[in-house]
């Protein structure tokens, strides 16, 4: 990863906040495959993969599942945002404010804000469980929603404080940090699968689909778990950065690609991240199963640290803090657009500590996936909204970026697309019993038609310009 | 001195995925393969900051 280049995108030094990337400030697909493959293979990793595990999905359906979710993913960086982030040049804020308005992208800032709190808290918390080994503490279980322990909330609020106190200090030395350690952290995880599938008897291919097929991935859901199927995981796989591709937060790191083909260099960080590592940290947990039959304690550190040693738990602890610490300074961005002349400190500082409260209910990292699903969800409908605006607004006849065109703050269209779009989502939740991984597909095409068909209404072209 | 520091830090990769390897195949047991994994993430985290974001400024 280039570390300046990432400086420049997550950075609150933003070069071309409101104006397109120019043409010598463009990069190719290589730095794109660095910077993807060390986001992708970062905390999250390590809770994902048990999680499948924990949910009874079988061998099968799991690698089946992988290869066609995150092909399903990577076509959608490629196909949907890359064209659009590589035409415009734009970030998603700025792309947004044309289209919706300045006070719509406020309250998408809070709720991006509040997802990334929620998200880092989860990085916390993971961090946390490793933190704790030598303090012999008390893990969560997977049944927990609410801190078991003084010393949990303790151990979460002191690591808190230290990860707000460095995303305070700005974002580089994190940021070069994690830079260095992604290498070592993508082999921590092959070495984990190779030591884990020896740990479980594997000798040769056959046992390795025996091995795979009966005792890691078996098909039968812990206790309290309902069962996955293979729909979940192409979905969820599909799905887990919705946010990022057809929710087209990733315009903000694609509009600096020559040509819109390096959407596809993803692939790199997807079929590392979410193949290699969720299979690597499944196997590390069936390892643990095995080894503590019965227990219901589901804890990254401990798990790597019983398989790997030190270099285990360092390298949960690392992987947490290195995710946790660029998503809260990301976090502050967001809010900083809602309260612009406040200080950043402060701000980062206000972030920090909800992160830090929101990482003491283990529940964030035990509904990981849901929690995961209902992010991308959330900001979803304003990737429709970009995409509507992009494809469809000369050919049904309404005028592109309506807030821009008609000097509004409020575009009516793309605030109700997205608010309808999320009831329409809860209502297939609430009254079909449609589970979350799978609203973000109807969700995309209700916000689009909501949108092309109030966009009509409001922002027509007039008869004279189209003819 | 850069390339010496390269040099640690590739043995630090290395010994982060060759024991486990020779443990898969029985010819280290599990304690010594979480020592030299130990020992190599300490050779990659003492020697990498000093050349990798560097080449990586370089190269802008």
């Amino acid at each position: 990863m280039s570390n300046r280049f990432f400086k420049k995108i997550v950075g609150g030094t933003n070069e071309f906040e409101r104006t397109p990337v120019p043409e010598q400030s463009l990069k190719g697909s290589r730095s794109f495959l660095g910077m993807y493959a060390g986001e992708h293979t970062a905390g999250t990793e390590f809770v994902i993969g048990p999680l499948f595990v924990a949910h009874g999905v079988s061998a099968g359906d799991l690698v089946f599942g992988l290869l066609i979710g995150n092909l399903l993913a990577v076509l959608s960086w490629a196909l949907i945002t890359a064209p659009i982030a590589t035409a415009k040049r734009m970030t998603l804020y700025y792309q947004l404010e044309r289209i919706a308005g300045k006070n719509v992208v406020r309250w998408y800032n809070l709720v991006n804000a509040l997802m990334f709190c929620f998200l880092a808290g989860s990085m916390i918390a993971v961090s946390a469980t490793a933190v704790g080994i030598p303090f012999d503490l008390e893990m969560p279980t997977l049944a927990d929603w609410f801190p078991r322990t003084a010393g949990w909330v303790v151990t979460v609020l002191l690591l808190g404080a230290v990860v707000t106190l460095v995303a305070i200090q700005g974002y580089s030395q994190v940021s070069k940090f994690a830079n260095v350690m992604s290498p070592w952290m993508i082999l921590i995880f092959f070495s984990a699968a190779i030591v884990g599938l020896s740990q479980l008897g594997v000798g040769s291919a056959e046992s390795l689909v025996t091995v795979a097929r009966e005792v890691i991935w078996n098909g039968v859901p812990l206790p309290g778990m309902s069962r996955f199927s293979v729909w979940h995981v192409i979905f969820f796989a599909w799905f887990c950065n919705m946010a990022m591709h057809i929710g087209m937060s990733d315009l903000t790191i694609l509009r600096y690609a020559k040509s819109w083909t390096s959407g596809f260099a993803v692939f790199a960080g997807v079929y590392l991240g979410h193949f290699v590592a969720w299979i690597a940290s499944g196997v590390l947990y069936a390892v643990f199963l095995q080894a503590n039959s019965g227990s219901q304690e589901f804890a990254p550190g401990p798990i790597a640290y019983q398989t790997l040693g030190i270099a285990g738990a360092v390298c949960v602890v690392i992987a947490g803090w290195t995710t946790a610490n660029p998503t809260i300074y990301r976090a502050g961005l967001a809010l900083q657009g809602i309260f612009p002349k406040v200080a950043t400190w402060k701000i980062t500082a206000v972030v920090g500590g909800i992160t830090s409260l929101a990482a003491c209910f283990p529940a964030l990292v035990m509904k990981l996936l849901d929690f995961v699903a209902l992010y991308g969800l959330l900001l979803m409908p304003m990737g429709a909204v970009i995409f509507a605006d992009f494809y469809f607004s000369e050919k049904m006849g309404f005028r592109s970026e309506g807030a821009l065109s008609s000097k509004s703050d409020f575009s009516l269209p793309a605030f109700l697309s997205w608010v309808l779009t999320l009831v329409f989502c809860l209502g297939l939740n609430l009254f079909y019993g449609v589970e979350i991984f799978f609203l973000g597909l109807p969700g995309w095409f209700v916000a689009v038609a909501i949108f092309v068909i109030l966009s009509k209404v409001k922002y027509p072209i007039a008869k004279s310009l189209a003819a | 001195m850069k390339n010496i520091l390269k040099i640690v830090s590739f043995a630090g990769l290395v010994l982060s995925i060759v024991p486990p390897v020779l443990l898969f195949l029985g010819k280290l047991e599990m304690d010594p393969m979480k020592l030299w994994m130990g020992v190599g993430m300490v050779a990659w985290m003492v020697t990498a900051p000093f050349w990798i974001n560097k080449s990586s400024q370089q190269s802008q």
